[in-house]
């Protein structure tokens, strides 16, 4: 009995939803707004905590010798460094090189290849680039460096570590896309709301017009939730191809936006985004629509029944 | 069968009452015609015994049950057992007339079996065998109304209340309604109805309750229409 009670619900759903064309086609059009502005939020989280990662992914310490250093005392630090648990890995720049790499950098300005050649030596010391596993293990790393190794020191084979002056940047930076995605959250929250009262209000419409088709049913002797369950239905249809609609804007929308999301953002193709997480992108659309679909109907009709 | 004792039914201050300390008893297998003037309270009277309204004082039974002291799942029960025909048919419009009646029969927790058997049956008895998967707004006043009484009858309920069900047809169309009413009395169905129609009553030659400003003024065992 339960059994066809379910099927002749999930049947009437369907059969009002096909049926009451125009209406099912408002409904689903102003939720498909709704789930875009979901997708809105979706993208761009997405977009802002991958740049972030990927800011993050840029950091990382150069510790610059003095050019009197060495190689000896800069296998000593680097092999102090690789003792480290939260060290990644250490890659050693031999002053050569560094000499080397200036002169190929420079290769146009003749000046500054002139002033090297005024020079007996080498006036470049060599570098240890150092990468740490997580962010915000590079303080620990700096701090060893300070306490062991203090540029500061008289004698100190090092000259200087770059790590504070990236940080500042990378902190500031950090902070503007926090900020940013806080104050996304709280405009989209409100769009969302928007977009949710709009639908509910759509679907009170559509429960306004099936007002009589209510009392009739009551009259003929139908239970609440024989009334109830097939509109609910009908909601949780509207959010089903609200979600089709929404996700066949989004392919070719994320398509056209791919390269330019990709140069501004840090090499992140939203397309890409798109067909990874195309998956999850579903289920939160689907569970979206269908939730705001069936509560918005389950409402909107309640006031009908309260009627005896 | 019904019972109304001392029934009164206000809607506000100020407003005479609808129904004004109404006494009426009704047996199993009557026929009872309601007549009266416009607000005389024959609709009141019809939403009462729907649990539609509540009455302001007096109590209304069905059978045993104080029909305003049944909680809501029982409200359903009671109306799955009174068929119900209105003068503006009350068809869901998004439904063929099949589905129509066999929403009745789904309610009532028949099986797919009985509504696919009893369906065309009670069709052919008002008329309606080629109309299945026609939509109400595809039918005539008459045929509408018909389906109506089909929708009404198709669980055999113990009670059928007609108001005004002939209010919107034409003279050839209300005799059909009345001679199906008729039919469904004889095959021992009780019968309520409201109307304003002088020759449906005086054709009928059944008992006739007349009302006015809200009170029985006349109740006759074959009556006439007097007012």
């Amino acid at each position: 009995m339960i059994m066809l009670g379910l099927k002749r619900i999930l049947r009437t759903g369907f059969v009002q939803f096909w049926r009451n064309g125009i209406v099912s086609l408002s409904a689903v059009l102003v939720m498909t707004v709704t789930l875009l502005v979901i997708s809105v939020i979706i993208f761009a989280s997405a977009l802002l905590t991958e740049s972030l990662a990927s800011i993050e992914e840029k950091v990382d310490i150069n510790v610059y010798f003095v050019p009197s250093a060495t190689e000896d005392d800069v296998l000593v630090v680097q092999g102090a460094l690789e003792q480290l648990p939260e060290v990644a890995f250490v890659n050693y720049t031999t002053k050569e090189v560094v000499l080397e790499n200036f002169k190929v950098r420079h290769a146009t300005d003749a000046s500054k290849l002139d002033a090297l050649d005024e020079l007996d030596e080498n006036p470049f010391g060599a570098v240890l680039n150092v990468k740490a596993d997580q962010p915000q293990q590079y303080e620990g790393i700096q701090n060893f460096l300070q306490e062991n190794y203090s540029p500061t020191e008289v004698g100190s084979v090092i000259e200087t570590v770059n790590y504070f002056e990236n940080k500042k940047a990378i902190d500031r930076l950090s902070q503007i896309i926090e900020a940013g995605e806080r104050l996304g959250a709280i405009v989209t929250a409100m769009f969302i709301v928007i977009s949710v009262l709009i639908t509910l209000n759509t679907i009170r419409l559509a429960m306004y017009i099936s007002r009589d088709e209510i009392h009739v049913m009551k009259l003929v002797g139908a239970k609440k939730n024989y009334i109830t369950a097939p509109f609910v239905i009908t909601g949780a249809l509207y959010g089903v191809a609200a979600s089709v609609i929404t996700l066949l804007i989004l392919w070719p929308l994320t398509f056209y936006l791919g390269p330019t999301t990709e140069s501004f953002f840090v090499n992140i193709n939203i397309f890409n985004y798109f067909i990874s997480s195309l998956g999850q992108i579903v289920l939160i659309l689907l569970v979206s629509g269908v939730i705001i679909g069936s509560v918005s109907s389950f409402l909107a009709i309640k006031r009908y029944l309260k009627v005896r | 069968m019904i019972y109304f004792d001392n029934v009164s039914k206000h809607y506000g201050e100020g407003i005479p009452p609808a129904l004004n300390g109404v006494d009426l008893k009704i047996e199993p297998g009557e026929f009872v015609s309601f007549v009266g003037h416009s607000g005389a309270g024959k609709t009141t009277l019809v939403k009462l015994l729907l649990a539609e309204e509540k009455p302001s004082a007096g109590e209304v039974f069905f059978e045993s049950a104080n029909i305003h002291e049944l909680k809501p799942r029982y409200v359903s029960e009671l109306r799955q057992n009174i068929g119900t025909v209105f003068q503006d048919f009350r068809l869901i419009p998004k439904k063929t007339v099949y589905e129509n009646i066999a929403f009745a029969m789904e309610v009532a927790g028949c099986t797919d079996e009985e509504i696919r058997t009893d369906v065309p049956h009670v069709l052919e008895l008002v008329g309606l065998e080629g109309k299945a998967f026609n939509f109400p707004h595809e039918l005539s006043g008459g045929e509408q109304q018909r389906v109506a009484i089909a929708r009404a009858i198709i669980n055999q309920p113990a009670l059928l209340v007609a108001d005004e069900p002939t209010g919107n047809l034409d003279p050839l169309n209300t005799h059909e309604i009345i001679e199906i009413l008729r039919k469904v009395n004889d095959l021992g169905t009780t019968v309520l109805l409201t109307t304003h129609n002088k020759d449906v009553i005086n054709s009928l030659e059944r008992r006739v309750v007349t009302l006015e400003d809200g009170k029985i003024i006349r109740d006759d065992e074959t009556g006439k229409y007097v007012i």
